[in-house]
């Protein structure tokens, strides 16, 4: 009974012994496997600011000005003006269009929309303050 | 182990034969055993106690060498302790008050040379030569071959240099990461954001500090890491700057002027949403201070800031609001405009003759020196003092600059009574054009003070003390209307925005006393809209001339005001600003009686 009892300790022993080794070796991989994660997102963090330094520089006044002039044919961009305010009024909104009730309108047939939201009102701009 | 009998037969027989008590022999041997048994236990008794003492030996061992160890070995963080964003940068990115990146860090090389290590030093100084060309291929042989065990070759590469430098394949050539501070738009806001510098510098690394601007002033912001790379928030608007300093310097080229400045400021909570100063530089490549001549001269000089100018008839609109806010004027009140005045051997007098008398309106909209010193004298020269000094017109200002703090606004030295005279249209006192901008501010905002700033406000402003009540600074923005609409700045007018304003021009000071003939300083303070203020604009030109008539001018109507309307026609619609109609006053009275 006893021998069994031994036996049987040293067995858990070996087997927790396994899966502590097992354990740490997991976590050390896990480990590594942050390290190696935080090195890359240092590296793309060192890209990223590389990147909005760029864009700050590409997109820096200056620059924008002197493009918007030489492609001024295309473009024709010119500087905001007070005349370049609008009147709601101004936008030339599409027409709406509702239909002609002609005959019986059957009210329990389901309901599709009504007229003002058709697909091609639906895309209209909205015109507003600009 | 044989146990020895209590009895042993044959020692009691022979007892018993010899008369004796066998019992003696049997509590003998009971005594023997009993002292057996008890070395025993002493034995066993004792082994315990080493074995304890063993294992406690073992356990101070194992504390002692950990305590040890972790004394003398290098602190580590826990590499799982910390995943969330890691510190990137020893120093804080500068924004706009949209977010767009005035300075930024940009991650680069030094170059650096170990002599001793190189194989063939002619042939990478000759390397070198050939991609840098400042650098002399025989001067870096002979600092090659000088016996030093380290020299420094360049504080910042660009990426194709070190691709350069590596392709000479020399081992003695080495790199070592370096952040630098880039300023991605140039020169604009360049007086501002100031620059930085490296300060100590090691192989690994270099501290960057900041030398000028808001880059010196929150230096300890910047490079705070427990604000974990927390931005900076100025109240520039990049958008409205840029268009500034185009106008500015467009201005400043047509006009010939020297230097000049402009201030566009939010009356109600002093944020200054662009401030320009020409002539500028770029803070990538900030030039070495002049250590000769006038500081002025120098392009690091701030002309919106550092600059103390008489700002000439800018500041009647002071003396109006002052003899107003005192009861001794309304604007109708007639003022005596009969020149010359004298003064000991001094003589004020006007521009034109105006006659006898103007409304004081009219003294602001013509701009009469004679009216506005006539109004102080009557106001006092104690209690102008007291309300220039409430305007801060006294002190330096407490914007975050580096540079603010010793600018200390001259003003004369005994104030007399033609101190108080001359004052009252802005002479014999000399303040930087953000002070006026900042005095401009305070009267027009409904009359709280403001302070200027150069963050950007984070919350809804708090009324400072009370300068000027509400109907002063309602009857101050509508005398700045008329000065547009009918005085000495008409070329101010621009549609919709309902610009005021008032014209300053002096003479610039001699070195040695008097005053240039034909060197003028002309500054324009202006405010829009009129009715209900919301930015001040202040544009200071050094020395211009307008020469497209048949002699050249110099006034503030014929040089700063055109600027000043032009910068007002761009920025207005960048900051939102719809054109309005003015609201007809008069008009709706007579409506509403029909």
């Amino acid at each position: 009974m006893r021998t069994i009892l031994y036996l049987l300790a040293a067995l858990a022993t070996i087997a927790l012994a396994y899966w502590a080794y097992n354990e740490n070796n997991a976590t050390r991989e896990a480990l590594r496997q942050v390290r190696e994660l935080q090195r890359d997102i240092g590296t793309e963090r060192e890209t990223l600011s590389v990147l909005k330094a760029e864009w700050a520089y590409l997109n820096r006044p200056e620059r924008l000005r002197e493009l918007s002039d030489l492609n001024f044919d295309t473009l024709q961009l010119m500087p905001l003006a007070p005349e370049h305010f609008g009147n709601v009024d101004q936008v030339a909104f599409p027409e709406l269009r509702v239909e002609e009730v002609t005959g019986p309108v059957d009210l329990s047939a389901p309901f599709d929309g009504v007229a003002a939201e058709t697909p091609e009102n639906a895309d209209a701009p909205i015109g507003g303050q600009p | 182990m044989i146990r020895t009998p209590l009895r042993p037969l044959a020692r009691i027989i022979s007892a018993r034969a010899a008369g004796e008590d066998p019992d003696l022999i049997e509590a003998e041997n009971i005594r023997l055993r009993h002292e057996q048994m008890r070395n025993r236990e002493r034995k066993r008794a004792e082994t315990r106690l080493v074995v304890l003492g063993l294992s406690f030996a073992a356990a101070f061992l194992v504390v002692g060498v950990r305590m040890a160890n972790l004394a003398s070995s290098q602190p580590v963080e826990p590499p799982s302790a910390d995943l969330s964003d890691v510190i990137q940068t020893q120093r804080a990115d500068i924004i706009d008050r949209n977010g767009s990146i005035l300075a930024t860090n940009l991650v680069t090389n030094s170059l650096y040379a170990h002599p001793p290590q190189m194989i063939d030093a002619s042939s990478a100084a000759r390397g070198l030569a050939a991609i840098f060309p400042d650098m002399d291929a025989r001067e870096l042989l002979a600092s090659f071959q000088s016996g030093r065990k380290f020299i420094w070759l360049r504080r910042k590469l660009s990426p194709e240099q070190m691709q350069a430098v590596h392709d000479i394949g020399e081992p003695g050539l080495l790199f070592g990461p370096r952040e630098m501070r880039l300023y991605p738009n140039g020169k604009l806001a360049a007086h501002i954001l100031g620059g930085a510098a490296y300060g100590r510098e090691g192989v690994h690394s270099a501290e960057i500090i900041g030398v000028a601007g808001v880059e010196h002033r929150f230096d300890a912001f910047l490079r705070d890491p427990a604000e974990r790379g927390r931005p900076l928030q100025l109240s520039l608007d990049l958008t409205v700057q840029a268009a500034t300093r185009r106008v500015l310097a467009g201005g400043m080229s047509l006009l010939g002027a020297k230097a000049a400045a402009a201030i566009l400021m939010d009356v109600k909570t002093g944020e200054v949403i662009a401030m320009v100063s020409l002539p500028d530089f770029d803070p990538n490549d900030r030039p070495a201070p002049l250590t000769t001549g006038d500081a002025s001269d120098s392009p690091l000089f701030n002309h919106a800031v550092q600059g103390l100018y008489e700002l000439g008839s800018t500041f009647k609109v002071f003396t109006a609001a002052m003899a107003m806010e005192h009861g001794v004027a309304t604007p109708e009140t007639m003022v005596d405009t009969r020149g010359p005045l004298k003064w000991g051997k001094h003589t004020i007098n006007d521009f034109h003759d105006y006659g006898n008398a103007l409304s004081l309106t009219d003294v602001i909209v013509k701009s009469s020196n004679l009216g506005s010193a006539r109004l102080a004298i009557e106001v006092g020269t104690g209690r102008q003092q007291a309300f220039l000094d409430s305007l801060g017109l006294f002190l330096p200002l407490p914007v975050e600059l580096a540079e603010a703090p010793n600018v200390r606004p001259l003003l004369p030295k005994r104030w007399s009574e033609l101190s108080t005279m001359t004052i009252s249209y802005g002479h014999g006192i000399s303040v930087s054009p953000l002070h006026l901008a900042a005095g401009y501010a305070s009267l027009l905002n409904g009359g709280t003070l403001v302070q200027p700033t150069l963050l950007k406000a984070q919350n809804a402003p708090e009324a400072g003390t009370r300068i000027v009540s509400v109907e002063t600074s309602h009857a101050l923005g509508a005398m700045l209307r008329q000065v547009v609409v009918r005085g000495t700045a008409s070329m101010g007018e621009v549609e919709g925005y309902h610009v005021g304003g008032k014209t300053g021009t002096s003479e610039k000071q001699k070195p040695g006393g008097g005053y240039y003939d034909d060197k003028t300083i002309a500054t324009f303070a202006s405010v829009f809209p009129a009715h209900d203020p919301k930015y001040v604009l202040v544009v200071t030109l050094d020395e211009p001339t307008e020469t497209s008539g048949v002699k050249p001018r110099r006034t503030a109507g014929w040089t700063a005001v055109p600027v000043a309307a032009e910068i007002i026609r761009r920025a207005a619609p960048l900051l939102g600003m719809r054109p309005e109609i003015e609201p007809a006053t008069d008009m709706d009275y007579r409506l509403s009686k029909f």
